[in-house]
């Protein structure tokens, strides 16, 4: 028989590892309907069963979207089964979610994992007794070790066919007949199997059932008062501090610790030095700078092996564009052919494919810090600093990161575990100035600043100050954000990293990398390829003469406001930066007309100063550091916000907010070193300035609460 | 009436009633801290904020806004 078997637990329970240790090889990776969570589904090795992954959750409770999506699997689409599994290491508060799921009636086993630690450390556990206790089947297993695979295995699927429910577990007297009370208010109203669980949430006062089934809880009032009040406390803390009780009375009686060590386990030792007062924070810079020594610097003391790996890469697309282009030459390929493969097709994918080598060491990193429990600490010693903007201690990694790529940096968001966070650092890495637009910086300081060194670190701070600035904001914006999480975090023992898991993260995601660069970032290499390489009438013309060049024509009034002044080729360039940001100088080097031009652009350095001015020129920067990034970085963030509406959105943010900041940097800096700024640019300094200022310190900048009010009151 | 908050590091405390409502009162007991349930509180972080507990044999860390809402005696 084929059956659907959901795998529930805690984060940090060794579900990951129990879940390929299953399935093999044959997963399929999608996402839960409505929130970025991933769902994996794979089938059970040796059998046609199916394995659904649900997110690892505490609890059933309704305010994560983990717990909803678990909460919905298990309720609306019904599987046969349930394998629970539980950290034996960590038994109580793995239980609580056990009783719950109990409650849910679907019929289940407990994969009782981490046994081979719980031997180790000497602590005894009676696996038959907490089987009667629990009412369930227990089967002791160690996901890690792969031992007692086989018998889960069996076992769920005698479960499963035998659709033998768990018996429920009954707490007071008391307790019993408000739950009985509530069952007979839910009645018709939930799913039979599930009445339990749902009474239970019911006296809980859960917002989920009492939308369900209105009235009902108003109807056992008097119920779950004389429940209050036998209790002197609120119906869900009675309900938590019963299930507890259950639990400790179970855990008691069934499991013999062994006396620990008084210095605590080797665990609690590294903990003690990592998160310590004093060096906390040094050795979290320590980590960061190893990391960007490994996977990013190339500068004054040498390479790193991510920057030479990607330098690498890069230079062998380049070397291919140019044997292409050579052999088509000689071959007598019709040019619009070659142009497509070699500028298209082999320059686009080519300039984001290069970085597949430093992402795959970087992420390498990160799963490992991940793997051994460092990330969490991370969020520990780093909440204080990023929680006023919006953002979490951990969207220090993918801003970090973002300095040397905005892709991976953006790819990095992921280990957040809050959703609101995750989406705002995913939205907010790519206005750091990441690699490709140093040349741009380095340009622009040629050409107006002498190369003051001031024009760099102009461009970092302004990264920062529009991330904070978007944190900020986006945190206002429910639609966009979400409610964030309360900030009440497991810290898990640290343990080695274990290779299989390390190196199937770090090959999801660079797949995923690969498969956008082969589909998105190649059709919009393309595009803009055309766009740039024709005219209306479908002749190949130069740039200066393209599509692109027409809309420039019309974009420039646009940027007038910056101090662009009447040129369309600036217009132009920030467009082709959309393929990777370094085209930007290339393409002014076409359109000012330069035979050859260098990486910083020496060649075109009069031309815009002459065109731009100092405070022109500090716009034009400024804009192209923070509006929408590469198609590679848009692609990596449509990957982690999931929605192309979302994408869309960030996208036109950044543009949004870019386009607020430069004119205000033109008018602003172009009063004090003197340069012309039109009225216009003053007018729209002072609004922008006033947006900036009302999206800040307004409470509720998006009217979001009058329009709930307007829908409730109609 | 002392609050989790207040308890000083290296102290164990027993739990006499979670205050407040809603998502961040069911997550705080979701997590294990329920009344009658004895802490141990291990350490604050580097910036003074959040605070490390251990309870129920785990390693758990959480704001001190929340520690608030945790009367302890």
């Amino acid at each position: 028989m084929s059956y659907t078997i959901a795998l529930a637990g805690n984060p940090n329970c060794g579900k990951t590892t129990l879940f390929n240790a299953l399935t093999g090889a044959s997963q399929r990776v999608g996402n839960w309907p409505g929130v970025t969570i991933d769902k994996k589904v794979g089938k059970i090795r040796g059998t046609s069963s199916e394995l659904v992954d649900l997110p690892g959750i505490y609890s059933m409770s309704p305010y994560s979207p983990e717990e909803i999506v678990s909460r919905n699997f298990i309720v609306n689409d019904k599987p046969d089964a349930l394998i629970n599994i539980v950290d034996a290491t960590n038994l109580e508060r793995n239980l609580f979610l056990t009783l719950q799921l109990i409650d849910m009636g679907t019929p289940m086993v407990v994969a009782l994992n981490m046994m081979d630690m719980v031997q180790s450390s000497g602590d005894k556990i009676d696996v038959d007794g907490l089987s009667k206790d629990l009412g369930v089947p227990v089967i002791p297993i160690s996901a890690a070790k792969k031992t007692g695979i086989d018998e889960l295995v069996t076992k769920i699927e005698q479960v499963a066919g035998s659709k033998s429910r768990p018996v429920p577990i009954r707490y007071g007297s008391s307790f019993e007949s408000a739950v009985s009370a509530a069952e007979k208010a839910l009645e018709g109203k939930v799913p039979d199997d599930s009445i339990r669980f749902y009474a239970i949430k019911l006296l809980e006062g859960d917002d989920d059932v009492v939308e369900k089934a209105p009235g009902a809880r108003n109807g056992i009032k008097s119920a779950i008062d004389a429940f209050e009040d036998e209790f002197d406390d609120s119906a869900d803390s009675i309900v938590a501090d019963s299930r507890y009780n259950k639990i400790a009375e179970i855990v008691g009686k069934n499991v013999k610790r062994a006396p620990r060590d008084e210095q605590g386990t080797l665990s609690d030792r590294v903990d003690r030095i990592v998160t310590n007062r004093w060096l906390g924070i040094p050795i979290f810079i320590g980590i960061m700078a190893l990391i960007y020594f490994i996977a990013m610097y190339d500068s004054t003391w040498g390479t790193s092996p991510g920057a030479w790996a990607t330098g690498w890469l890069n230079d062998w697309f380049e070397g291919f564009g140019e044997d292409v282009a050579g052999w088509c030459e000689e071959n007598n390929v019709e040019p619009w052919l070659s142009g497509l493969l070699v500028d298209g097709i082999i320059g686009g994918v080519g300039a984001v494919l290069g970085f597949l080598p430093q992402m795959i060491i970087l992420f390498l990193c990160l799963v490992i810090l991940e793997e051994i429990g460092y990330m969490a600490r991370v969020a520990f010693v780093m909440d204080r600093l990023f929680r006023y903007f919006g953002l979490s201690g951990k969207s220090f990694i993918p801003l970090l990161v973002g300095i040397g790529c905005g892709v991976p940096g953006v790819m990095a968001s992921r280990t957040i575990e809050s959703e609101s966070d995750r989406r705002i650092t995913a939205m907010s890495v790519t206005f750091m100035p990441c690699g490709a637009k140093l040349p741009v910086i380095a340009m622009i300081a040629g050409a107006l600043f002498g190369g003051s060194v001031l024009v760099g670190l102009y461009s970092y701070i302004l990264g920062i100050a529009v991330v904070i600035l978007t944190g900020v904001v986006m945190k206002k914006l429910k639609k966009f954000s979400g409610t964030p999480a309360p900030f009440i975090m497991e810290l898990p023992p640290y343990h080695s990293p274990r290779l299989f898991n390390v190196a199937k993260s770090v090959f999801d995601r660079a797949w995923a990398f690969v498969k956008k660069a082969a589909t998105i970032i190649l059709l919009s290499s393309i595009l803009i390829w055309f766009l740039c390489s024709y005219d209306f009438g479908l002749n190949m013309v130069d740039i200066g003469d393209s599509i692109l060049a027409w809309c420039g024509e019309g974009l420039k009034y646009v940027f007038m406001p910056l101090g662009w002044g009447d040129n369309w080729e600036f217009s132009v360039a920030a467009i082709t930066g959309l393929v990777a940001k370094e085209n930007l100088i290339a393409t002014m080097g076409t359109l000012f007309s330069v035979e050859e031009i260098s990486e910083e652009g020496e060649e075109i350095w009069e031309v815009l100063a002459y065109l731009l001015g100092k405070a022109g020129a500090l716009s034009f920067l400024t804009f192209n550091l923070l509006c929408a990034p590469c198609f590679a970085a848009i692609g990596a963030m449509h990957r982690e916000l999931r929605t192309w509406k979302s994408t869309g959105f960030a996208v036109l943010w950044q543009c949004f907010i870019a386009y607020l900041v430069s004119v205000i940097v033109f008018a602003v800096y172009g009063t004090i070193v003197g340069q012309e700024v039109g009225t216009l640019s003053y007018v729209l300094c002072i609004v922008n300035i006033a947006i900036i200022a009302y999206l800040v310190w307004a409470k509720d900048p998006f009217r979001q609460l009058n329009d709930s009010e307007e829908v409730k009151t109609e | 009436m002392m609050t989790l908050k207040e308890a000083s590091i290296g102290s164990t405390v027993k739990v006499v009633k979670i205050h407040g409502e809603g998502a961040v009162k069911r997550h705080i007991m979701d997590m294990g801290i329920t009344k009658g349930c004895s802490i141990f509180v291990r350490k604050v972080a580097p910036l003074g904020d959040p605070v490390e507990i251990t309870v129920r044999g785990y390693e758990l860390s959480l704001r001190k806004e929340y520690a608030e809402m945790v009367e302890v005696e």
